[in-house]
């Protein structure tokens, strides 16, 4: 096994998918000879060559409508959009096209594309380079919509994706890009989508995140042990759909919950998430579910950041006030 | 023998020293900006490097005293020949509070300034020229005599808004004027792979108005077709399309590693070219620009430089706070 970043087990899931099957195209602005902004398609063109690694013109709403007619003849489009900020341009393709063809033609045509994006803050990059827009994919039905929190879930979640026979938006945070390594297999490997991953167990509080707030809710969780406070933690992996049997099953054993997302407050998975606790679970409640996100403004600007930003000690207080309801 | 050029367009050489002193404070601001990132204080640079001539040149055959202009991120010279200071330059390199183009909640170079009738600029790419159409239309349905001037990159062109703004401007005759700065690269991609058309401007035919390519490093050239388009958007003859021809001289930004993707030699080949260097020699064989006239400029620009960096870096951030302000309005 090898030591890997998350965007180097991302470029590895690439080449893995890219080698098992020829019809796997990976397409985008600079992802060819560049190998991508952020370097995530390092290398693949000259391993693969330029007609399964290209360069397209600058038009996002190009690269998703040319997705849909690639995917038509049996290939596996893997666009990339150089900053989720500027799926806007592609909304058409997606929301009204690619999630919609497999119950638009009564089944007769799916949609195996996986558009890879990067997104997500705390790396100070301002507005449109660091919204999390997760919800607005969330929302439409026909779409799966996967984020990895870590490099063994992120190779394992691009194979799946990649061979998955719907669409899938796939996210990757850029703070968790380059920001610490893990073993990850060399060989290909999946994991499921749609499944959570409890990644601590406990009994007093289910802290329910994805994405980076996995990392911020791991954090506030060893502080609670301090306090002899006994969290268990899900990473979501997959938003959309979502896993409810998880989180249901273990808010029945804590009683208690917070979500927490980096989005902005409204609107946004942990409501969602509140809502399916309480239709699904609320006479195991011991008190009301509550929520971590960001305020309802604009991404903020650098020197906001931080306080904008969601983090373990907002965390650890939302717990407390559950614990002590 | 050079022969004057300048006259003939109007201009006299008081006019063309001022513009080659504009295009050398693009160039020295930018300049400053690299050395401030490099060095650790400013966090980003997207630079007008190889793009003054031609910014600046079309500046000056506007009315800057009364028409609108939405800038894209390399527009440096264009912003400071309508009024746009170095020092609010800085401030925004530095994301200060005082930034007037957005406080520093933008990334630099989204620039914006109501007072210079500025459209603001944002992250992506292409959206302005729709927006630049309707301002044009705003113009035409008040019966105001002003101009509507828009910039992108010719990667940029190859968005949707470009073809949904062209096409609206040519079919009302709206006074507006679409600038594509054609630098050869869209990041990464070079010219050849994002357009199979010989020039940017062959595209106008489908919109049935003119569509001129011009030389981006000669601020004359430029200054002559922006002057012709916006006679005849003044006359509500309709839009034009024009592609002036440059060459990006510093990588696409200061988080951009350029040596994946093109060899020296090129860059040092355009580096030539550069319209800083040529205009100069043009205006010193004609013997406006003087040895002593030459170093007075520079030692002028590095105080005025100086200041403007001083300034900006003591000036304080936005706080934190300010962050609930302006989402709705109050
Ligand atoms: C809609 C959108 N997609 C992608 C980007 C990222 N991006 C910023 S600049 C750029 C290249 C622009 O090239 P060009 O239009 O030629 O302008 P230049 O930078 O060369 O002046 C890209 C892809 C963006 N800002 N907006
Ligand atoms: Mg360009």
């Amino acid at each position: 096994m090898a030591q890997m970043t998350m965007i180097q087990a991302i470029t590895d899931g690439l080449r893995t998918e890219l080698k098992n099957d020829e019809n796997v195209l990976v397409f985008g602005e600079d992802v060819g000879q560049n190998g991508g902004v952020f370097r995530a398609t390092e290398g693949l063109q000259s391993e693969f060559g330029e007609d399964r690694v290209f360069d397209t013109p600058l038009a996002e709403s190009g690269i998703g409508g040319l997705a849909i007619g690639l995917a038509t003849q049996g290939f596996r489009p893997v666009p990339e959009i150089q900053f989720f900020g500027f799926v806007y341009e592609v909304m058409d393709s997606i929301s009204g096209q690619m999630a919609r063809l497999r119950y638009r033609s009564g089944n007769t045509v799916n949609m195996p594309i996986t558009i890879r994006s990067p997104f997500g803050g705390g790396v100070h990059t301002p507005e449109m380079h660091a919204d999390s827009l997760e919800g607005l994919m969330a929302q439409q039905p026909g779409l799966k919509v996967v984020i990895p929190s870590n490099p063994y879930d992120a190779k394992g979640l691009i194979i799946s994706s990649i061979r998955d026979n719907d669409p899938v938006i796939f996210l990757e945070h850029m703070k968790l890009y380059r920001s610490f390594r893990d073993e990850v297999p060399e060989e290909a490997y999946t994991v499921e989508l749609g499944k959570a991953n409890v990644t601590r167990d406990g009994k007093d509080v289910t802290l329910i995140a994805y994405g980076a707030m996995v990392q911020a809710s791991m954090k506030a969780a060893e502080e609670l042990e301090k306090d002899g406070i006994d969290a268990e933690v899900i990473d979501l992996r997959t938003i959309a759909p979502l896993d409810v049997e998880t989180i249901v099953e273990s808010v029945k054993k804590t009683g208690r919950a917070v979500v927490i997302q980096e989005a902005q407050r409204q609107a946004g998975i942990a409501s969602q998430i509140v809502a399916e606790i309480q239709e699904r679970a609320i006479l195991y409640l011991e008190a009301p579910v509550l929520r971590v996100a960001a305020p309802d403004t604009v991404y903020a600007f650098t020197q906001a950041e931080e306080i904008w930003l969601p983090n373990h000690k907002d965390i650890v207080e939302k717990v407390n006030a559950v614990i002590n309801y | 023998m050079t022969i004057n050029r300048h006259e003939s367009l109007g201009l006299s050489d008081q006019d063309v020293l001022e513009l080659y002193r504009m295009m050398l404070l693009a160039r020295r601001v930018d300049e400053r900006m690299w050395l401030l990132n490099r060095a650790g204080k400013i966090p980003f640079v997207v630079s007008c490097q190889g793009q003054e001539a031609q910014q600046v040149g079309a500046a000056f055959a506007l009315d800057r005293e009364k028409d609108y202009t939405a800038p894209y991120y390399r527009d440096v010279g264009v912003v400071l020949a309508l009024g746009m200071t170095a020092r609010e330059l800085m401030l925004q390199a530095f994301a200060k509070a005082e930034d007037p183009n957005s406080g520093g909640r933008q990334m630099p170079g989204h620039f914006g300034a109501k007072k210079l009738r500025m459209l603001s600029g944002s992250s992506p790419v292409t959206t302005q020229v729709p927006h630049a159409v309707g301002i044009g239309l705003a113009a035409k349905i008040e019966k105001k005599d002003i101009v509507s001037f828009v910039t992108l990159g010719e990667g940029s062109s190859n968005q949707g808004d470009f073809h949904e703004g062209l096409n609206f401007a040519s079919v009302h005759k709206l006074p507006v004027i679409v600038m594509v700065e054609n630098n050869q690269y869209a990041i990464s991609i070079p010219l050849k792979k994002q357009v199979a058309c010989e020039k940017i401007s062959d595209r106008a035919l489908g919109y049935g108005i003119p569509g001129i390519t011009v030389d981006g490093n000669d601020p004359l050239a430029v200054y002559q077709a922006v002057k012709q388009a916006a006679d005849r958007a003044r006359a509500s003859e309709g839009p034009t399309l024009i592609e002036t021809v440059s060459y990006r001289l510093t990588p696409h930004s200061s988080d951009d590693d350029d040596s994946v993707y093109r060899n020296k030699e090129e860059v040092e080949e355009a580096k030539k070219k550069d319209g800083v260097l040529t205009f100069a020699q043009y205006l010193r064989d004609l013997n406006i620009l003087t040895d002593s006239v030459e170093s007075d400029l520079e030692q002028s620009l590095k105080e005025e430089i100086d200041q403007a960096t001083t300034y900006a870096e003591a000036a304080s951030y936005a706080e934190p706070k300010s962050i609930y302000h302006h989402v709705y309005g109050e």
